[in-house]
């Protein structure tokens, strides 16, 4: 197979398959800080804080999925 | 090639130093920050007027801030950290101007301030535990967590640099992919969201700097 069609479907396979977990993570995440939220609404600033920081740490696994693949269709180092 | 998100467009070049495009739009933002901190606090009196009011309340509530998360007073800090927030926040923001870019769009800005983030966090450990003390730190809880220890120094860096190289110039690319495919008014929201981001990545970048710093110059041993 040609190294660009092979570059192509790499990029796909880790944007699809990086992207699951991040979607879980994120899921679990987002269900335990309304849990919380709910036991205690007192705390909703704190807890929606640190929420955000969280889910923004758990999306930067699926961003560097991302980066990945755009590395492999646009700056691959294999194609001449 | 205007249309990869990892291409440079090279405005002039300075002897053999090229000065692409976001690093003009960084000149900027610093004269702009320079020049608004300046016309700020030109006149600062003992009894503040409305909009000495406003930035000491946005001072004091940061420095609470850091100082919750360093554990202690945290105002040796604040020059550095208040810096990169103001810079971060401008620079995010920046890109939703027509015709400007983010300079955190690209890989460079965030590796030159994650750059200035590594060397910090050893410039303030060495301050607050001394030369041998802040090196001997590295073998703690036990001898043989140095190699870990020494690994996470240079990988926490990396994904600084990275997390928000990537959100920003992703927020951007698809931006662009849904301008290209859908037209004029639909990319709206996820420009809003792309608002949302930035700030948050600023904060993020922030606060995973003051974290690190902290554990740097927490006398009772890294965590």
């Amino acid at each position: 197979m040609d190294i660009k069609l092979i570059s192509i479907v790499a990029a796909a396979f880790a944007v699809s398959f990086g992207a699951i977990g991040p979607a879980l993570a994120e899921g679990r995440s987002v269900a335990a800080g309304l849990d919380a939220i709910a036991r205690q609404p007192e705390a909703a600033g704190t807890i929606s804080r640190t929420l955000f920081v969280g889910l923004a740490m758990i999306e930067t696994t699926a961003i560097y999925c991302l980066v990945i693949a755009l590395l492999l269709l646009f700056a691959n180092p294999y194609v001449g | 090639m205007e249309s990869s998100p990892l291409s440079d467009t090279i405005l002039a070049h300075l002897g053999p130093v090229e000065i692409s495009r976001q690093v003009v739009t960084t000149w900027v933002i610093m004269f702009v920050l320079t020049l608004a901190s300046w016309l700020v606090t030109r006149r600062l009196r003992e009894r503040p007027g409305s909009e000495h009011s406003v930035i000491e309340m946005a001072v004091m509530a940061f420095t609470d801030h850091i100082s919750g998360i360093v554990g202690k007073d945290a105002r040796a800090l604040l020059p550095l950290l208040g810096t990169l927030l103001t810079f971060l926040v401008v620079a995010n923001l920046s890109g939703i101007l027509p015709g400007v870019k983010a300079p955190t769009a690209k890989l460079e800005t965030p590796a030159a301030l994650a750059a200035t983030v590594f060397v910090s966090v050893h410039y303030f450990g060495v301050r607050a535990q001394g030369f041998f003390g802040y090196l001997a730190s590295f073998a703690r809880p036990k001898a043989i967590m140095l190699p870990l220890n020494l690994l996470s120094e240079i990988t926490r860096t990396f994904s600084l640099s990275v997390r928000l190289f990537g959100n920003v110039m992703s927020g951007e690319f698809v931006i662009a992919l849904i301008v290209a495919l859908a037209g004029l008014f639909v990319p709206i929201p996820f420009m809003a969201l792309e608002i949302l981001l930035g700030l948050v990545q600023a904060y993020i970048f922030t606060v995973l700097a003051t974290v690190f710093i902290g554990a740097a110059i927490d006398t009772a041993g890294r965590s």
